[in-house]
């Protein structure tokens, strides 16, 4: 039915598909605006979509057409991720009253005293945020702001491993391999870190820059076995994430690695001319690789939105085929932006070992390379959103291990709310639909699968 | 590289067929760009093989038990039963393939896969009626052996480049078989023993059961990813799926039903990558990963509140016992092997017939094919694509939940925090190696379970390699094998890609 519908391809005009493509005029109605994105975003077809939409990339469609202001406020992107934020909390809620057996015994009489069932789901809440952000509980001011700095510090790793994937995403690579990436350039970064022993300064420097290579040579050769051979780069990344574990597990066990006199796995503390400086005293963890991860952000902003070689990337992410065209080396952009993906992510195993950590383990990356996708998903793969979204989810990380053990509600109801929210910010109109939002909804509901498509063509060609 | 091009139906490339196409080009000098890819790879491996075999060799021998039979005389039958159809099978076969040779026909694909295999079964026949039970080899002699005949067949395969003739595909296969022999050898003798030896039989059958959620997973993949749809969420399938099964098999105190829910449960987690990617058109691999992690916390979360709260009534599933299949049983050595499973191991052989039948030989096959190929043009002769890949996510998630039910209903009888351990993914691999297809799938989930078997066994008997090594064969071989099979391996060309009707 949609083919009577559809209106000429002249709006969209994809020449460089050769196959039939779909083609929808942008600015309509919400569903035809995600077939005309996606046909965008698949040049036609071709290619899988990318991480994040290159419509939502961009200032809000609706600006020439119809909406107003409050219209667009409230179906842009910035409130579909708080709206998505919402609803995971929400639904995280839900499971934890579920799971609590103190809410079942509350439950029992909830129209009596409605407010203790929803004290028992709040309470875990409360403790995250008291474990985060503030403490209001605390004795002095110094205890009262621990949480926020501990947020910073988790967050540090996660914003510099989640802009190695997000940069990586925006050049139209799955960078699934952080986790190999910071590992390497924490085993790097520690071993210059124990076994050299250089002057102040000059040694954190070095530190650095050896878990700058070591993550770019792990994330190179993923660019390297893609562009040359074509392997798909999922499929590596993830393998090369086992091998760089076991490696890591190998080397903890040599006297090369191994702490004397310890049987333990575990390297030997960093020099102290190796770490970075604690920045507000030696009783709060956060340290300067944050400011090393403000600076990384800065860099790949404007690596993304200033350079050359970023104009590339982005060229290449957005359609490979036309970046070629245009007379772009797509091998060399693939091998280079993974190689500096790798580096960011070493950055990351930097401020593990040599701010956070101090020596080296067999835990060292925990899961903050898998951490880091969904930090990236969830900026946006912007180098400021993905800044953000790595403070979010370094408060949901800091504040879980708070909530944990106040309330002995497990921190993995942390994973569970933090993929919540990437799948519903993966899925505007989802969200969209949920809340009531989508413009001019007219729901028909036809057949399963292409229902709210066809209903939106539908609503569209009313119009 | 040759220029044959292959429709993503055929599952081997004719090595005989394509070999004597290539000969016939380099005799009229028309061919192109011969790569130096498979001479370089197999030099290095062959010198790698030779210092490790040849130069490294220890003066041990090295010993590989043969699992006893239960019952002798039974066995003894089987075997001379075994002996007689697989000569039979072989002679069949093997006059076949010379006939159709001397014809000047193309040979069959399947005709010389079946011929190795009826002479694997006659060569282990014959062990069983000669009641071998203990095969000792001395490691040094055999290790220079193999090296020398590694270095022989590399030295052939830079020789068909350099006149420029394709190297064929049975060198590849033999380089294969010669090096893991070696490779064997070498480190059964590297053991702490005196005299080192290994159980053939246990390695093998546990390699097969080791395999078993591999191949349910693979499968997933094969069904998802023929129709277009890519499946990163095979890890989540399989984790869901062991939870249900034990929840629902303590609470039920029925380990069919949990058997059931299991498949319900990787059902579920397909509904969502389902309507997520095919109808919110959300990049499928991000639904996975995303997936992936949402179950992982989910089954986590709920085991740390729930299950280790009360344990005895949500966390004690039965078992499903391994059936011996009679007769077939007791066959030496292959009875144990494939024979002595579970109900899962059973289902298992089961699913990956049906798999492959339904998908090259039935006319649904066909049509889900065209969707993963083309889905505009199976669009135009009238086939829903979009409700074909819905189906499809949902079977191939019902599938991987069966595998997943092997961690709690077979391997482990409780369920325990992240217990598929990442074996989605290695499914994953398994599926890309075996070229999606579901017969692949199931050998390279083979392969993936003989270095996984291999690798506790070699800890436990001590070895010149370090564990860490071991547990990475898998993992590097896989990559080796997606970058080196590029070019033969190539997926649906619109996996990934959703499908908007225009």
């Amino acid at each position: 039915m949609s083919e009577q519908t559809t209106p000429d391809p002249q709006a969209t005009g994809h020449d460089s598909a050769p196959g039939p493509a779909p083609t929808q005029v942008p600015g309509g109605t919400s569903s035809e605006a995600v077939a005309s994105d996606v046909a965008l975003d698949t040049a036609g077809g071709q290619m899988p979509p990318s991480a994040v939409p290159a419509a939502t990339q961009l200032p809000s469609r609706d600006k020439d057409g119809e909406g107003s202001v409050l219209h667009q406020i409230f179906t842009g992107n910035a409130m579909v991720s708080f709206l998505s934020v919402l609803l995971a909390i929400v639904l995280g809620g839900i499971l934890m009253a579920v799971t609590n057996p103190k809410v079942a015994v509350t439950a029992g009489y909830f129209f009596a005293q409605p407010g203790d069932l929803l004290t028992e789901v709040i309470r875990p809440y409360t403790a995250l945020v008291q474990g985060s952000i503030f403490n209001w509980a605390g004795a002095d001011l110094a205890a009262q702001l621990y949480p926020i700095t501990e947020t910073l510090t988790v967050a540090t790793p996660l914003i510099c491993a989640g802009l190695g994937v997000a940069l990586a995403f925006r050049a139209g690579l799955f960078n699934i391999g952080a986790q190999g990436q910071i590992i390497f350039g924490a085993l790097f970064g520690a071993y210059v870190g124990f076994a050299w022993h250089l002057p102040i300064g000059l040694h954190l420097l070095v530190v650095i820059l050896a878990g700058l290579v070591g993550g770019a040579v792990w994330g190179g050769v993923v660019g390297l076995l893609k562009a040359r051979t074509g392997a798909h780069e999922v499929i590596v990344t993830i393998m090369l994430n086992y091998i760089a574990n076991f490696l890591l597990l190998f080397l903890l066990t040599t006297p090369a690695f191994q702490r004397k006199g310890s049987t333990n796995p575990i390297s030997p503390f960093l020099d102290s001319t190796a770490l970075f400086p604690e920045l507000l005293g030696p009783q709060f963890r956060l340290h300067a690789g944050f400011l090393v991860a403000i600076a990384a952000t800065a860099f790949v902003w404007w690596l993304l939105n200033r350079s050359t070689i970023g104009f590339e990337f982005r060229a290449v992410g957005a359609n490979p085929s036309a970046a070629r065209t245009a007379g772009i080396n797509v091998a060399r952009s693939t091998i280079l932006v993974m190689a500096i993906a790798g580096a960011l992510a070493g950055l990351a195993g930097v401020a593990q070992v040599s701010g956070t950590e101090k020596y080296l383990s067999g835990g060292v990356a925990a899961s903050i390379g898998f951490d880091a996708i969904t930090v990236a998903l969830l900026g946006r793969s912007t180098p400021w959103g993905t800044f953000f979204a790595g403070l979010l989810f370094g408060a949901f990380r800091a504040g879980g291990v708070a909530m944990q053990a106040q309330t002995q509600t497990p921190i993995d109801i942390v994973l569970v709310i933090q993929s919540l929210i990437v799948l519903f910010i993966a899925a505007p109109p989802l969200v969209r639909a949920i809340f009531g939002l989508n413009p001019r909804k007219k729901k028909t509901t036809t057949s399963g699968t292409a229902g709210a498509r066809t209903g939106g063509v539908k609503s569209g060609a009313a119009a | 590289m040759s220029a044959t091009t292959q429709s993503p139906a055929s599952k081997q490339p004719d090595a005989g067929k394509a070999t004597r196409a290539d000969r016939a080009g380099g005799q009229a000098g028309t061919t192109g760009l011969v790569s130096w890819k498979a001479g370089v790879g197999l030099g290095l491996l062959a010198i790698l093989g030779t210092v490790l075999f040849g130069f490294l060799a220890n003066t041990k021998s090295a010993g590989f038990r043969i699992a006893e039979a239960r019952d002798p005389n039974a066995s003894s039958t089987a075997a001379w039963i075994t002996l007689a159809v697989a000569l039979a099978a072989t002679a069949y076969v093997g006059y076949r393939w010379i006939s159709h040779r001397r014809e000047g026909r193309g040979v069959d694909r399947w005709i010389p896969a079946t011929t190795i295999a009826a002479v694997v079964v006659l060569g282990l026949a014959a062990l069983g009626v000669a009641r071998v039970e203990k095969i000792t080899v001395p490691s040094m002699a055999l290790g220079w052996t193999c090296s020398v005949l590694l270095l022989a067949l590399a030295g052939y395969a830079c020789f068909l480049t350099v006149q420029r003739r394709r190297t064929p595909g049975w060198l590849g296969g033999l380089f294969a078989v010669v090096f893991l022999v070696g490779f064997m050898i070498w480190i059964v003798a590297g053991g702490r023993d005196p005299e080192p030896s290994i159980s053939l039989g246990g390695l093998m059958a546990g390699a097969v059961t080791l395999a078993v959620p591999l191949v349910f997973g693979s499968l997933s993949g094969v069904l998802c990813e023929r129709a277009g749809v890519v499946n990163i969420a095979i890890e989540g399938q399989l984790l869901l799926g062991a939870f249900s099964a034990a929840v629902v098999a303590t609470v039920t105190g029925n380990v069919y039903v949990g058997l059931i829910s299991a498949a319900v449960a990787g059902a579920l987690v397909s509904l969502v990558l389902a309507v997520v990617s095919i109808k919110y058109l959300v990049n499928q691999i991000i639904v996975g990963v995303v997936l992936n992690v949402l179950i992982s916390g989910l089954t986590s979360f709920l085991f740390s509140t729930l299950l280790t709260a009360d344990p005895e009534h949500l966390n004690k599933p039965g078992r499903l016992q391994a059936v011996d299949i009679p007769f077939l049983a007791d066959i030496p050595i292959i009875g144990p092997i494939l024979f002595r499973q579970s109900l899962v191991g059973y289902l298992m052989y089961i699913a990956v017939i049906v798999v492959y039948v339904g998908l090259f030989h039935t006319k649904w096959g066909l049509r889900v094919r065209a969707v993963g190929e083309h889905p505009q043009a199976a669009d135009t002769v009238g086939i829903n694509v979009n409700r074909t890949r819905f189906i499809n996510v949902l079977m191939g998630g019902a599938i991987a939940g069966i595998g997943g039910s092997f961690f709690t209903l077979v391997s482990v009888d409780a369920f325990s925090k992240d217990m598929s351990g990442g074996r989605g993914y290695i499914a994953l691999a398994a599926m890309i190696f075996g070229r999606w297809n579901p017969i692949g799938a199931f050998l390279a989930a083979l392969l993936f379970g003989f270095a996984d078997n291999l690798q506790s066994i070699i800890t436990i008997i001590g070895s010149p390699v370090p564990s860490q090594f071991m547990a990475m064969l898998p993992y590097a071989l896989t990559v080796i094998a997606v970058a080196g099979l590029v070019g033969r391996s190539r997926p649906p060309a619109a996996d990934g890609i959703p499908y908007v009707k225009g």
